[in-house]
């Protein structure tokens, strides 16, 4: 995933794309798909950071979604009439992702000596116990509001730029929605660098030593434990500065977006689109935010055509769809849709490899 | 820090037991720098017990264990890499989806420090230093002798080829004393006479050696000194002529061979 | 007193269904080291047909002791077909993928049966018709009903039979064989593509008596019911040690124990500030608790490094 210089056009042409495209989008298919544009952006962010987890440093983490909801509360509760705090967003945000990388380090430290499936199965329970939290501290001290949830945050904004509301620019008309796309795609190319970065560094080949290997990572010198609390901490920060931004945006939390399922879903995102691939993991996140709702919205319409009425409840007949085409793609693609160089290589014959590096440049036999 | 003592690793009275099994007792040995050091016994002698307690992969349970000076009892892995024990496994443990380059260069982690920061802002020292390690790698494979595409995949490598990666990889942690479980096993006699020699240019180029093999030509070809186990205690030790001479060797181990 | 004896009481109903459900996990996992995430749907399909057929038969006037046994045969045979048919589609083209494929695959499954039963059943809670009256009994102070005492020993007669299945039979010798070493296994000539659909054909039926158990217990059956009650079962199954069937009861009853004296006494506990929605979080602490100072579980074995 470096960019050489022949690719400098595509980029810069790819780029443009990314600016007008919520307008593109406004204007084929509406205002509501902005919105959901917008949601895409923050769930790549999700999967991302579960991506360092995951993908790079091989821990199953099922309970992901508690660290976004310690960044959404956060930044509700500390910017919201709940307790008459309106924090701005520099100091509620970095806190947020603070707090988020402390509860990672405090799930991390005991347990990431566990293996595989026993770590996914504290980690599941770790983000059960956030979410029963999160429903049950509204009594006897309201806390959290409890099942209600938190309402009317205050909207991001910065130095006195509100992303809510509507600003003229050029003669051209950003609505709320259009201003969060903007900065939620500034902050996914961050992550996406930050991603990147790390990948191609010593921390990130000490993380894929400890997937491929961990007694041989060990014995090679790699303190596994520091090393896996690191990304633990790594991807728990990117949750947590994506909970922020969503309480921001959505200018309401409730303990019902941080349910299991959710963890799934990005957990989903990672492995449908292809582990341990940052473009992989964009194309997963991107596809299991639009599928779901364009299942959504022609659920409905394509039984009222085929059978003139509504046979079953869209919304299951959504999540059906949803469910067979994670089993589908799964069975097609092991390996994910868009897997990393490595493992397309691993899914290749031998000789197609052999041939492959036939072609790639020679730099250790001179 | 005085002047090196001329023992490299010294262990004394290690005991090790698996339930009420004692898969060593009181083994005691020392490896003096600089030299090839075998260690034969048949099998379930406790060598890889013991290769494992060297290299921090069990804790012993009696005994003491001292390296380049410094006490040892009781450390994990990594701390013992860092103080410059490095070694292969048995059944070749490479980071299979990793290429050969990546392999070798996971192994320089422990001789560098770049963090989370330099990998973020790729300062100075970060590029200097990922230069290095690269440099270094590809040094390191020419030198056990894989001249394949340092792109290729760990786990497309020959069986020689995998073995000489591991090398390579425990090289590049910069060892003092290089442990080899078996490194010739499975392997031909054209490889096995290429990987002795390989072995001795590493003993040349300062790295203290220490082998168990199976092979006890290789051994006795090769080392310098050797120890035999039996049945977790240490029957023998000496230069490979007097050990292949000595009854209780040959009484256990060498048998009809000798 | 009486709380205790009671919450003792409730504990040991509700960790005997856990502990059917989370044999159904240990099975798989010990055999195919997987997670079968869609378990706890089919004890809720279990439930599901279970209801339908005594509804059914129940209308049809038939003595109620024979409704109840052939509701719980079809559901048995419902949920051996489902598990079977699991294993064929999500898990078996998938045997030799990376690691989180099936995993994927088998949240695919478990939302499709979740769906595909709430379109069936619809949204609402159903009652579960209970044919027989039942009785109350007094145990040292705490009150027991038939139900719950049927279901203890129920549970108690299925997992000896699934022991001496396992330990003593043609069946579970080659089971216990392929858990081990697959290939080894097959070269020995196991079929073990026979022998992995039995296994979850196995664990299916356990489920669907499990779904039956809870749906009596509780008279209410409910297309999500499968989802919470899996989660915990799995939990059981992990905290007991997971792909040890010992460990998967013992687990199941521990953590049916701790959660109803959990949301007993967490009350008094924490002064009154914690109430019993904190069940939950009572069991997933033990079982963090467990795990930090067991990793392998109550009764794992210490997985030796595989050096």
């Amino acid at each position: 995933m470096k960019f050489n210089h022949q690719s400098k056009p595509m980029l810069a042409a790819f780029a443009a794309a990314l600016l007008v495209l919520p307008f593109i989008i406004d204007s084929l298919l509406g205002h509501g798909w902005v919105r959901i544009a917008d949601f895409a952006l923050l769930y790549i962010m999700l999967a991302l950071g579960l991506n360092i987890v995951v993908g790079y440093a091989g821990l199953l983490d099922l309970g992901y979604i508690a660290f976004f909801a310690v960044g959404a509360y956060t930044y509700a509760l500390l910017g919201s009439p709940q307790f008459g705090l309106h924090w701005p967003i520099w100091a509620v945000l970095p806190l947020g992702a603070l707090l988020a990388c402390f509860f990672g380090v405090l799930l991390g430290a005991p347990t990431l000596r566990l293996r595989g499936d026993y770590l996914a199965i504290v980690t599941l329970g770790f983000g059960e116990i956030i979410r029963i939290f999160m429903n049950n501290l509204n009594a006897p001290v309201n806390i959290t509001n409890g099942p209600q949830g938190i309402s009317s945050i205050d909207p991001l904004s910065m130095g006195g730029f509100s992303f809510s509301k509507t600003h003229e620019l050029f003669g051209v008309d950003f609505t709320a929605v259009h201003l969060h796309y903007y900065l939620f795609l500034g902050f996914t190319l961050l992550v996406i660098f930050v991603s990147l970065r790390l990948q191609h560094s010593r921390i990130g080949r000490a993380w894929m030593a400890i997937r491929e290997d961990e007694v041989a990572a060990n014995a090679m010198g790699i303190n596994t434990r520091n090393i896996k609390l690191l990304a633990f901490a790594m991807g728990a920060t990117f949750g947590g500065i994506s909970g922020g931004l969503f309480a921001g945006f959505q200018g309401f939390v409730s303990p019902e977006s941080f349910s299991l399922m959710e963890s799934v879903m990005i957990l989903c995102m990672v492995v449908l689109g292809g582990m341990g691939n940052i473009a992989g993991v964009v194309l997963g996140g991107v596809l299991l935010v639009i599928l779901p709702e364009a299942f959504r919205h022609g659920a409905g319409p394509l039984q009222q055509a085929l059978f003139g009425k509504i046979v079953v409840d869209p919304e299951s007949l959504r999540m059906l769809m949803f469910g067979l085409a994670l089993i589908l793609v799964m069975l097609w693609r092991p390996a994910g849709l868009w897997p990393s160089t490595q493992r397309r290589r691993e899914l290749m014959p031998d000789e197609t490899v052999a041939q492959q590096e036939q072609d790639t440049v020679y730099d250790a036999a001179k | 820090m005085t002047q090196p003592s001329e023992t490299l690793l010294e262990l004394s009275g290690v005991c090790k037991h698996f339930g009420g099994l004692a898969a060593l007792s009181a083994v005691s040995l020392h490896i003096k720098r600089g030299e090839i050091y075998g260690l034969i016994g048949p099998n379930g002698a406790g060598k890889t017990t013991l290769f494992n307690v060297i290299t921090g992969l069990y804790q012993l349970d009696e005994g003491t264990f001292s390296f380049d000076a410094n006490s040892y009892a009781c450390c994990k892995p990594h701390l013992l890499a860092q103080a410059g024990i490095a070694r292969t496994f048995q059944n070749i443990r490479l980071f299979a989806n990793m290429t050969a380059l990546e392999n070798v260069m996971v192994g320089r982690h422990v001789r560098t420090h770049s963090g989370i920061w330099g990998a973020l802002t790729h300062n100075r020292a970060t590029c200097a230093e990922e230069r290095a390690i690269a440099g270094r790698a590809h040094e390191l494979l020419r030198y056990v002798g894989i001249h394949r595409p340092s792109n290729t995949l760990a786990k497309n490598l020959s069986y020689g080829e995998q073995r000489r990666l591991e090398i390579a990889r425990a090289l590049a942690t910069e060892p003092k004393l290089l442990a080899l479980d078996e490194p010739v096993a499975g392997m031909n006699a054209t490889e096995t006479e290429s990987l002795k020699a390989l072995l001795q240019s590493i003993r040349n180029d300062g790295v203290t050696v220490l082998l168990i093999e199976h092979d006890v030509k290789l051994i006795m070809g090769l080392c310098d000194r050797v120890a035999v186990l039996d049945y977790g205690k240490k029957i023998a030790e000496g230069k490979p002529e007097d050990v292949r001479r000595d009854p209780a060797v040959i009484a256990a181990y060498l048998g009809g061979e000798a | 007193m009486d709380i205790l004896f009671q919450q003792i009481v409730n504990g040991l109903v509700q960790g005997s269904v856990y502990a059917l459900v989370a044999l159904g996990y240990t099975m798989v996992y010990g055999i195919l080291g997987l997670i079968n995430f869609a378990h706890g749907e089919v004890v809720m399909v279990g439930a599901m047909v279970a209801l339908t057929v005594l509804q059914i038969l129940l209308a049809a006037a038939l003595s109620s002791v024979l409704a109840v046994l052939c509701s719980l045969m079809v559901a048995v045979a419902a949920c051996m077909a489902l598990g079977y048919g699991i294993e064929r589609v999500a898990y078996r083209p998938l045997r030799n993928a990376p690691r989180l494929a099936p995993l994927i695959t088998a949240i695919g499954v478990s939302i499709v049966l979740q769906n595909l039963a709430m379109m069936i059943w619809g949204r609402e809670y159903h009652a579960f018709p209970m044919p027989f009256s039942n009785g109350l009994h007094e145990l040292g102070g705490a009150i027991i009903t038939d139900v719950q005492i049927a279901i203890v020993l129920i549970a108690l007669l299925m997992m000896a039979g699934l022991m001496l299945l396992i330990h003593r039979s043609r069946f579970g010798r080659s089971m216990r064989a392929v858990a081990e070493n697959p290939s080894a296994a097959a070269l020995m000539g196991v079929d073990i593509n026979r022998v992995i659909s039995a296994t979850f054909m196995l664990g299916s039926a356990l489920a669907a008596v499990a779904g039956f158990m809870v749906s009596a217990n509780y008279g209410i059956v409910h297309y999500y019911m499968g989802f919470m009650l899996g989660l915990k079962a799995f939990t059981a199954a992990v905290l007991g040690g997971i792909g040890n069937l010992r460990g998967a009861m013992l687990g199941g009853v521990v953590l049916g124990l701790i959660e109803s004296l959990g949301a007993g006494y967490i009350g008094d506990l924490s002064g009154g500030f914690f109430g019993s929605n904190y069940q939950d979080v009572f069991a997933f602490f033990v079982l963090i608790a467990v795990l930090v100072f067991r990793p392998s579980g109550l009764l794992g074995e210490r997985v030796a490094e595989r050096a």
